[in-house]
C-alpha cells in the first residue's frame, strides 16, 4: 500500500553553531540548549522539561551561563544560537551557584521521606541532590505540609508535600491527552496540584506517575509494593491493543510488580494509555497449570504427554474436518503455528483468527488490501496527513495510542481529523474531528458519497472529499467496519478512486500478525491466496511437504464453519482446536457454544478456565504474555519483537503445544519454538504482486428502518471495561467510563425516555438498562458501550452494530 | 542653592474641579481634540511623534512608549491588541487608581490614540479588582465616550473602529507583570509566559499587543495636543517628560505632585510639608517596595531613571514611601517580605520556594530570635533569587533587603537578640493622634 | 445553592465580550460570588459549563485570586491594609483592635454573620494611609476610632460612606459590580472624589502660583517652568 507520492519530501534543515562547555555542536536551528547538549553527552540537570511538552522553564533547574547575557538562562527554554558560548554547571561557576540555589529552595519543603516514597532509587530529584547537592541542609523552619495522600483518581494518588510544581502532570493531562482534569490551585508556597468536582479519570492517567520527578504521583496498586533495585526491567511490547505500544515490565520473583510506558520514538513515544500500564493482574489470576483430560463429563488432571496423546488421538479420526480457531490475542509466531497446524497436521482451511463480529466481505478484503503488506501508513504519516478519516473506528476507546498521536498531529501539525460515526465521542471532540454523522450500517454510502464528490455532498463532506484527494490523505478503518454491509467495498472504492492511503486498525494485539502469519481461510502465510498455486508450492517447500498435502479449496470463516456445523451440512466441522478466546465476544456466543457442545472433540488451548473449557475434552495451558517471547505486528504493519518476561520454565506456548501434538498427528510442523516460528515465516517469500481486489459487496439495499420502539444499534467496547484481560485490576476499574446509552432528543422523545432516566435497550435475547445521556446523534439510533458493567451487549443482546433492537423507557431513576 | 523645580499639573491640572471626570469636564480643557490630529498624522507618524516626545513607560522600567509601539508588526493580517495595565499594586505605588478616578478620559483618549497607531480594533484596560469605584468609574466614562462617538465604528469619520473592554483582576500582584496580566487576560491563572515571543510579537491569543501603564497611555493626548518638543522640554535628556510623584508615609502632607523628572526628594518632601513635626527622615524608597531603600543622604539625587540606578536603586513607579526615626527598617523588610511570599505565582522554585524562606527569616529578625550566620544567609538566599527566578517578581522580592543591609546593617544584627518591637515604639509611628495619645 | 438558569445567562454574557469566552472567567467568578457569596462548587461548574472547561481549570484560577472566597463570606467584607506603609502608619494597630473587638482572626466571620475580616495588602492609596476597604470601597485615612465606628455601624445596618466612592452595600452587590454585568449608576456617587492628598501637589502649585504648563488645556498664561536639564 505505499504510495511514492506521499513520501516526506526531504528538507534541507538549517543549522546553527555553538559550544557548550566549549565543545562545538552543530543542530537544526531552534533546537534548546538542553537538547542540544544531550547531543554531545552533556546532561543538564531539569525538572519540569520534558521533550514531549511545551517548555514552561518554570524549575530553573536548568539554568546555564550564556557569554553576554546578563543573568543565567533556561536552557529548557531558549533555542541554541549561531556562535552562542554556553555553559553548564560544569564549567561556570554562575551557573553551578544558580543550580546549587534552585536545588536548596527545592529541598527545604520537600519531605525526607524517600525510604518509604516509591521513587526513592529512580527518583530525579533524589539524583540531582546525590550527585550534587549540598549534603547539609541550611533550612532551619517548618516545612510545609498537607495531609496525605489524596486520590486524584482510583488509580492515582498524590502526596501534595512531595510536588515540586513541574506542573508536567498538568500539562501532559492538558496538552497531550486532553483531559484537563489536574491542575495547579492556590499559589506561591501554596500551590498544589489538585482535581475539580470530578477524578483524574484520563485513559492516559498512569503516565503522569511515570513523568512525576518526585514521588508525589502514585499508583495505588504499586504503592509500597517493591524498590526498584529488587526490579528486573525487560522491554516488552503491549498485549493489550494493536497499537503496539513499547513497554518495559517490571517483575520481582518472576511475577509482574508493574509495567511503565516504553519509549520508542516511531510509535508511543514515551506513552501508553492506562490498560496497557495497569492491566496485567490476570497474567497470575486463576491460571491452569497442569493438563486437564475430560473422563467421564470430568476433568481430571493428566501428565503433559499423557494429553498430548489425548489430543492427538482425538483429533486423527476428523482430520479435515476440525476449526481452528486461534483467537486474536496470539504473538504472529503462535498464530503461524496454527496456521501450518491447521493445514498440514489438521488437513483443514477452516482457520479463522477473527473472534469477533466478522464478515467474509472483510476477509477478503483483508487478504487483498492488508495481509502481507508490511509497513503501510505510519503514526509519523498521520502528523503529514492533510486529512485522517475514521471509520468503524473510535480511536481512544479501541486504539489509544493512535488517539494521542492523532491528537498531536492535530495539535502540532495541523492535521484534520473527520470520522464517519454516529456521535462526536469524547475522543473526536479532543481531535477536533469533523463528524459526519452516520447511522451504523450505512458506512457505505457515505464513502461512496465522499468518492464520488459532487454537488450532493455538505461542505463538510464536500472539504472532506477533497482533502483526501491531496497527498498523504489517509483512511484509518477499525474492525467495526465488518459489520456494516459493503462498508468495506466502499473504503476500498474511495481510497482507489481518491489515491488517499487506507488501514486497518484491529483492536487486538495479534490480529495483523495472525492475518500475515495466515490464520485466515484461504489465506497463506506472508499473505498470498491459498489457491495461488505459485505461492501455495513455495509455502509447500519451506515447511517439506508436497502442494497435495496443503488444502486446495479456501475453508471457511468462522462463523460459516459454526453454521455449517449446526446445519449438519455435509463436511462440516465435528472437532474444534480453539485457542485463547472469550465466547462472549463472538457475535453469536450462543451459536459457538452450541457447535462446541455438538463437536466431537473440542482441544482449548488455554490460561484460565471459560466456556471453550467448559465444552473441552483436552485442556492444554499455555503461557500468558510474560512468559513466552515472539513478537506482535501492530496496526502499521510493525513488527514488535518482544522477549520472556518471566523465567518460569514450566509453560508451554501456544506453538511448542501444536508441535507436540503434531508430531502425536504424524504430520510435525516442527516444534513451535518462538524463534524457529519466526525464522520459517519470514523465510516464506511474501507477496509480490498485488492481489486483485475481490468483487465489491453492495450495501443492504433497504435496511430495516427501525419501527416505533426500536432504533439501530451502534456500540463499541470501550477502552477500560469488562474485558476478561483486565480482571483483577481493580484500581484501573473505578476508573471506567460510567455506562451510559446515547440517543438524540428526538429518539428518546419517541419512547418517552427523559435526561438521566433509564433506558432500556432490548432483543428476543435480554435486555440492557442504562440511563440516558441525551447526544446529538442521527434519529433512531441508539449507544450504548458493548461490554461494559451493566452492557454486554453480546452476551446479553446476542447483537451486534448496525442491528435493530427494541428501546422503551425505563423505570424512573 | 539652585532654584527649585516648579510643580507642572498636567494630567492633574482639574482633579480639583467637580465634574473632572465626565466628559464635559474632560472636553471643557481640550478634551478629546488630539483626536483629529492623531487622525490626520497617520499611524506611523504618531509613532514618531511619541519616540520623539521621549515618553518612557511609567510603569516601572521606563522602557521607551514611541519604541514599543513600533515593534508590532504591521500588515501581519493578524488582529492587534492594546492592554493598559492598571494593576497597580506594588506596595508604595498609588497613581494609576488616582488618575483613573480623576481623569478616565485622558487615559480613553490615549487608548484611542494608542490603538489608532498600533493598528488595534480592540482594546482592553485591566484594572485590579480591589478598586471597584475605579472600575465604575471606567466603565462609565468609556460608555461615555463611546455615546459621544469617540469609540466604536468609524470614530470621528476616521474609518478607524476601535472597542475598548474595562476589565478588572481579582487580588494578584503578579497581574501586573505584563505576562501574567496576559495570562490573566486570557482567563488563565497569572503565572507569566515566556519571553520571547515578546507581546508585541505574540501578546493577548498570541497576536501582536502593546501592554503600556495607565499613566503612560493618559500622558499620550497631551503629547499629541502640545507637541513632542513642548514635552520633551521639561526633565532631562534621558529621562525626558512630566511625571505624577506621590509622597507617602511620615510627611505632613502626602498626596500627588506632579512635577518633570528630574525633581529631587528634597523638594518633593517640601512639597509635601516636610517629615511631619519632631520627627526626621530616616529612610526612603523612590518607587515602590521594589526598590532598594535611600537614606536622607540621597535627598539631591535627580529622580530620573538613570540617577537613580547610579545611586544604587531604581525610580521604579516614582511614588516614594516615607518613614521616620521612629520605623524599625527590619520590620519594614519583614512586612514586604510577607508581601512578596504571599504574591509570588507559584510558577517557579527560586520565587515560591525562596519568598517564603526569607518571610521565615525575616520574622526571626523581627523576633529577635535571628542568628548572625541569618545575615548572610538571607543574603545569600537573595543571590540565588535575584536574576534567577521567572520574572522580575522574585527579583522584586529579592531586592529590599540587601538594599537595606547595606545602610543598616545594624539593625539586623539587633535582630539577632532583641525583638524590633523593643528597639522601636510601634505606637510612635502611628500617625493619628487618638492612639499616640494613649 | 444550585445556580440559576438567569445567572447562567448572564454568566454567557460576560463571556461574550470577549474576543475570546474564556477571558470572560475573572468577572464571571465576581458574578458567582454575587449570588452566591463566595465561589460555591455549582457556581464553577456553572462557569465550567459556559466555558466549556472542566471544574479543575476553573478552580485552578478560582483558587489564584485572594478576592475569590472558597468559603461563603459575611454581609459585608472588612478590610485592613497591613502592607509596610499603611501597617506601620496605624494599620496594624487597626487590625489588632477590630481583630480583638470582632472576636475573629483572618478571614473569620463574626458570629451575625455580618462581617468578615480580613488582612490585606496594599490598595494603591499609599497616601491616605492607614486605609481600610468595605465591600472594596476606600475607606482613606483611617483611625483606630473611625475603623470602630464603620465596623459597628456596618452590623447595625447604618449607612457608611465610602471616602472616594458610594454608600457602602453589600459584600455581594460590590462583586455585582465588579461582574461589570451592568451599569449599577453609582460611578456619580460621592462627588469627584479627589482627596485631599489626590489634590496636594495641584494646591500647593496653585498656591504658588505654579501654572499648567499644558498650554491649550487651561487659559492661564503660558507656562514658564523651569527645565532641569
Ligand atoms: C511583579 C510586577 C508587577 C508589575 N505591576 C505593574 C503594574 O501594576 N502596573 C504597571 O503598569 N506595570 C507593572 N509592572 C510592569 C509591567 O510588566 C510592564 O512593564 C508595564 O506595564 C509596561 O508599561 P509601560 O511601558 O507603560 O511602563 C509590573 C511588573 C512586575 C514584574
Ligand atoms: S505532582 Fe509531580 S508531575 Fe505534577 S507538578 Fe508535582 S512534581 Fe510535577
Ligand atoms: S528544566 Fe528548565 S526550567 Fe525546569
Amino acid at each position: 500500500m505505499s504510495d511514492p507520492s506521499a513520501a516526506p519530501v526531504t528538507e534541507v534543515v538549517a543549522t546553527v553553531t555553538g559550544t557548550i562547555d566549549d565543545v562545538t555542536v552543530t543542530v537544526p536551528k531552534g533546537t534548546l540548549i538542553i537538547r542540544a547538549a544531550e547531543r554531545i553527552g552533556i546532561d543538564i540537570p531539569r525538572f519540569c522539561d520534558h521533550p514531549l511538552l511545551d517548555p514552561v522553564a518554570a524549575c530553573r533547574m536548568c539554568l546555564v551561563d550564556i557569554e553576554g547575557m546578563p543573568k543565567p538562562q533556561p536552557s529548557c527554554a531558549v533555542p541554541l544560537g549561531d556562535g552562542m558560548e554556553v555553559r553548564t554547571g560544569q564549567t561556570s561557576a554562575v551557573a553551578d551557584k544558580a543550580q546549587q540555589g534552585v536545588m536548596e529552595f527545592l529541598l527545604i519543603n520537600h519531605p525526607l521521606d524517600c525510604p518509604i516514597c516509591d521513587k526513592g532509587g529512580e527518583c530525579p530529584l533524589q539524583n540531582q541532590e546525590m550527585s550534587n547537592g549540598r549534603g547539609e541542609s541550611r533550612y532551619s523552619g517548618a516545612k510545609r505540609t498537607f495531609a496525605k495522600p489524596i486520590s486524584v483518581s482510583e488509580q492515582i494518588l498524590l502526596d501534595r508535600e512531595r510536588c515540586i510544581s513541574c506542573t508536567r502532570c498538568v500539562r501532559f493531562a492538558d496538552e497531550i491527552a486532553g483531559d484537563p482534569l489536574i491542575d495547579l490551585k492556590e499559589r506561591g508556597a501554596e500551590q498544589q496540584i489538585a482535581i475539580g468536582d470530578q477524578p483524574f479519570d484520563s485513559y492516559f492517567s498512569g503516565n503522569t506517575i511515570q513523568i512525576c520527578p518526585v514521588g508525589a504521583l502514585t499508583s495505588a496498586d504499586y504503592r509500597f509494593r517493591a524498590r526498584p533495585f529488587d526490579l528486573v526491567s525487560v522491554p516488552t511490547v503491549c498485549e493489550h491493543c494493536a497499537a503496539g505500544c513499547a513497554m518495559r515490565t517490571d517483575v520481582r520473583r518472576e511475577r509482574v510488580q508493574r509495567r511503565l510506558a516504553g519509549d520508542d520514538a516511531l510509535v508511543n513515544e514515551e506513552w501508553n494509555c492506562d490498560k496497557g500500564r495497569f492491566a496485567f493482574k490476570y497474567l497470575d489470576s486463576r491460571r491452569i497449570c497442569v493438563p486437564l483430560i475430560r473422563e467421564n463429563g470430568e476433568f481430571r488432571e493428566a501428565s503433559w504427554p499423557e494429553a498430548i496423546e489425548f489430543a492427538a488421538e482425538g483429533l486423527a479420526p476428523v482430520r479435515g474436518r476440525v476449526a481452528v480457531v486461534p483467537g486474536g490475542r496470539l504473538t504472529r509466531e503462535d498464530a503461524y503455528a496454527y496456521a501450518k497446524f491447521a493445514r498440514i497436521s489438521l488437513a483443514t482451511d477452516d482457520i479463522d483468527f477473527r473472534t469477533r463480529p466478522a464478515s467474509s466481505e472483510e476477509a477478503d478484503f483483508l487478504a487483498a488490501r492488508v495481509a502481507g503488506t508490511g509497513l503501510g501508513v505510519t503514526y509519523a504519516d498521520l502528523d503529514a496527513a492533510p486529512i485522517v478519516l475514521l471509520v468503524g473506528l473510535e480511536p481512544e476507546d479501541e486504539s489509544p495510542i493512535l488517539f494521542l498521536r492523532l491528537r498531536q498531529a492535530v495539535r502540532r501539525h495541523g492535521t484534520r481529523v473527520a470520522a464517519v460515526a454516529p456521535w462526536a465521542t469524547p475522543g473526536l471532540l479532543k481531535t477536533s474531528a469533523t463528524l459526519l454523522p452516520t447511522v451504523p450500517g450505512a458506512e457505505a454510502g457515505v464513502l461512496d458519497a465522499l468518492a464520488t464528490g459532487g454537488p450532493d455532498l455538505d461542505d463538510a463532506a464536500t472539504t472532506i472529499s477533497a482533502a483526501l484527494r491531496e497527498p498523504g490523505a489517509v483512511v484509518l478503518v477499525g474492525e467495526r467496519l465488518a459489520t456494516s454491509k459493503g462498508g468495506w467495498s466502499a473504503a476500498h472504492a474511495l481510497a482507489e478512486q481518491t489515491g488517499a492511503r487506507l488501514a486497518w486498525v484491529p483492536r487486538r494485539a495479534g490480529e495483523r500478525g495472525a492475518l500475515d502469519a495466515g490464520a485466515l481461510r484461504g489465506l497463506l502465510p506472508g499473505g498470498a491466496s491459498l489457491t495461488d498455486p505459485v505461492a501455495a508450492q513455495a509455502v509447500a517447500e519451506v515447511w517439506g511437504v508436497s502442494r497435495g498435502q496443503i488444502p486446495a479449496r479456501t475453508g471457511r470463516t468462522l462463523s460459516e464453519a459454526v453454521a455449517a456445523a449446526l446445519s449438519g451440512e455435509s463436511q462440516a466441522p465435528m472437532a474444534a482446536v480453539v485457542g485463547g478466546m472469550d465466547v462472549d465476544d463472538l457475535a453469536s456466543p450462543a451459536a459457538f457454544r452450541g457447535f462446541l457442545r455438538q463437536a466431537r472433540f473440542v482441544v482449548s488451548l488455554e490460561t484460565r478456565h471459560s466456556a471453550v473449557t467448559a465444552e473441552a475434552d483436552v485442556v492444554l495451558p499455555v503461557a500468558v504474555d510474560t512468559e513466552r517471547s515472539g513478537s506482535y505486528v501492530n496496526w502499521e504493519g510493525r513488527v514488535r519483537h518482544f522477549p520472556k518476561a518471566s523465567r518460569q520454565e514450566y509453560s508451554l506456548t501456544d506453538g511448542q503445544v501444536l508441535g507436540l501434538i503434531s508430531e502425536k498427528l504424524g504430520s510435525p510442523i516442527g516444534n513451535g519454538d518462538p524463534a524457529s516460528l519466526a525464522a520459517e515465516l519470514e523465510s516464506i517469500p511474501g507477496v509480490t504482486a498485488g492481489r486483485p481486489a475481490p468483487s465489491p459487496v453492495a450495501p443492504d439495499p433497504d435496511p430495516a428502518a427501525p419501527a416505533q420502539g426500536q432504533a439501530v444499534l451502534s456500540t463499541w467496547r470501550e477502552l477500560l471495561d469488562e474485558g476478561s484481560m483486565q480482571q483483577e485490576a481493580h484500581f484501573l476499574a473505578g476508573t471506567r467510563r460510567q455506562s451510559v446509552a446515547r440517543m438524540s432528543a428526538a429518539t428518546a422523545a419517541g419512547i418517552g425516555a427523559v435526561s438521566g432516566g433509564e433506558v432500556e435497550v432490548s432483543t428476543d435475547r435480554g435486555e440492557v438498562a442504562l440511563p440516558l445521556v441525551l447526544t446529538e446523534m442521527p434519529d433512531g439510533v441508539v449507544w450504548i458501550p458493548a461490554n461494559s458493567v451493566g452492557s454486554e451487549v453480546y452476551r446479553e443482546l446476542g447483537t451486534v452494530e448496525g442491528r435493530l433492537v427494541r428501546i422503551a423507557a425505563g423505570g424512573p431513576r | 542653592m539652585t532654584m527649585t523645580t516648579p510643580l507642572t499639573p498636567v494630567l492633574t491640572a482639574h482633579w480639583d474641579e467637580p465634574d473632572s471626570y465626565t466628559l464635559d469636564g474632560y472636553q471643557r480643557h481640550g478634551g478629546y481634540t488630539s483626536l483629529s490630529q492623531a487622525f490626520a498624522l497617520g499611524p506611523g507618524p504618531v509613532i514618531d511623534l511619541i519616540k520623539e516626545s521621549g515618553l518612557r513607560g511609567r510603569g516601572g522600567a521606563g522602557f521607551p512608549t514611541g519604541m514599543k509601539w513600533s515593534f508590532v508588526p504591521q500588515g501581519d493580517g493578524k488582529p492587534h491588541y492594546l492592554v493598559v495595565n492598571g494593576d497597580e499594586s506594588e506596595p508604595g505605588a498609588c497613581k494609576d487608581i488616582p488618575l483613573m478616578l480623576a481623569n478616565p478620559h485622558a487615559l480613553i483618549e490615549g487608548m484611542i490614540i494608542a490603538s489608532f497607531a498600533i493598528r488595534a480594533n480592540h482594546a482592553f484596560v485591566y484594572i485590579r479588582g480591589e478598586v471597584p469605584h475605579v472600575i465604575r468609574r471606567m466603565r462609565a466614562a468609556v460608555k461615555q465616550a463611546h455615546d459621544a462617538g469617540y469609540l466604536g465604528r468609524d470614530i470621528l469619520g476616521s474609518g478607524f473602529d476601535l472597542d475598548i473592554v474595562v476589565t478588572c483582576g481579582a487580588g494578584a500582584y503578579i497581574c501586573g507583570e505584563e505576562t501574567a496580566l496576559l495570562s490573566s487576560l486570557e482567563g488563565f491563572r497569572g503565572h507569566p509566559r515566556l519571553k520571547p515571543p515578546f507581546p508585541a510579537v505574540a501578546g493577548l491569543y498570541s497576536c501582536p499587543t502593546v501592554v503600556n501603564n495607565v499613566e503612560t497611555i493618559s500622558s499620550v493626548p497631551y503629547i499629541v495636543r502640545n507637541g513632542a518638543s513642548w514635552y520633551n522640554f521639561f526633565g532631562t535628556v534621558k529621562s525626558p517628560g512630566i511625571k505624577l510623584f506621590a509622597v507617602s508615609g511620615h510627611v505632613n502632607n502626602p498626596g500627588i505632585f506632579e512635577a518633570p523628572l528630574g525633581i529631587t526628594m528634597r523638594e518633593l518632601l517640601d512639597y509635601a510639608g516636610g517629615i511631619r513635626d519632631g520627627h526626621e527622615l530616616k529612610f526612603w524608597l523612590p518607587g515602590g517596595s521594589s526598590v532598594p531603600v535611600l537614606t536622607p543622604e540621597h535627598l539631591d539625587v535627580p529622580m530620573t531613571y538613570e540617577d537613580m540606578v547610579a545611586a544604587g536603586t531604581m525610580l521604579g513607579t516614582a511614588t516614594a514611601m516615607v518613614f521616620d526615626e521612629t520605623v524599625s527598617v527590619v520590620r519594614a523588610i519583614a512586612g514586604w517580605l510577607a508581601f512578596y511570599k504571599h504574591e509570588s505565582c507559584g510558577k517557579c522554585t527560586p520565587c515560591r520556594e525562596g519568598t517564603w524562606w526569607m518571610h521565615q527569616l525575616a520574622q526571626d529578625f523581627v523576633a529577635g530570635k535571628a542568628t548572625e550566620e541569618d545575615l548572610t544567609k538571607l543574603e545569600d538566599i537573595c543571590s540565588n533569587i535575584l536574576g534567577r527566578s521567572f520574572c522580575a517578581l522574585g527579583d522584586a522580592a529579592a531586592t529590599p533587603y540587601p538594599g537595606a543591609l547595606k545602610y543598616f546593617r545594624g539593625e539586623f544584627e539587633q535582630g539577632t537578640h532583641t525583638p524590633a518591637a523593643g528597639l522601636f515604639d510601634e505606637q510612635a509611628s502611628i500617625v493619628f493622634e487618638e492612639v499616640r495619645a494613649k | 445553592m444550585a445556580i440559576a438558569e438567569e445567572t447562567k445567562a448572564e454568566l454567557a454574557e460576560i463571556a461574550a465580550r470577549y474576543p475570546r469566552a474564556r477571558s470572560g472567567i475573572v468577572p464571571m467568578l465576581h458574578l458567582v460570588q454575587s449570588v452566591e457569596g463566595y465561589v460555591s462548587q455549582e457556581g464553577m461548574q456553572a462557569v465550567a459549563g459556559v466555558l466549556d472547561l472542566t471544574v479543575a481549570e476553573v478552580a485552578a484560577v478560582a483558587t489564584f485570586y485572594t478576592m475569590f472566597k472558597m468559603r461563603p463570606v459575611g454581609e459585608h467584607h472588612v478590610a485592613v491594609c497591613v502592607n509596610p506603609q499603611c501597617g506601620i502608619l496605624g494599620g496594624d494597630r487597626i487590625w489588632e483592635v477590630l481583630s480583638d473587638e470582632l472576636g475573629v482572626g483572618n478571614g473569620g466571620t463574626t458570629d451575625d454573620g455580618k462581617v468578615t475580616l480580613e488582612r490585606i495588602e496594599c490598595q494603591a492609596a499609599c497616601t491616605n494611609a492607614p486605609v481600610m476597604t468595605a465591600d472594596w470601597e476606600f475607606l482613606d485615612n483611617m483611625t483606630v476610632e473611625r475603623a470602630r465606628d464603620i465596623v459597628s455601624r456596618l452590623r447595625a445596618g447604618d449607612p457608611v460612606q465610602s471616602t472616594r466612592g458610594p454608600l457602602i452595600r453589600s459584600f455581594k452587590a460590590t462583586a455585582r459590580s465588579l461582574s461589570g454585568i451592568e451599569d449599577d449608576g453609582l460611578a456619580d456617587q460621592g462627588g469627584n472624589n479627589a482627596t485631599d492628598e489626590m489634590l496636594a501637589g495641584l494646591r500647593v502649585a496653585q498656591a504658588r502660583g505654579m501654572v499648567s504648563p499644558d498650554g491649550r488645556s487651561s487659559n492661564r498664561s503660558d507656562s514658564e517652568s523651569g527645565r532641569v536639564k
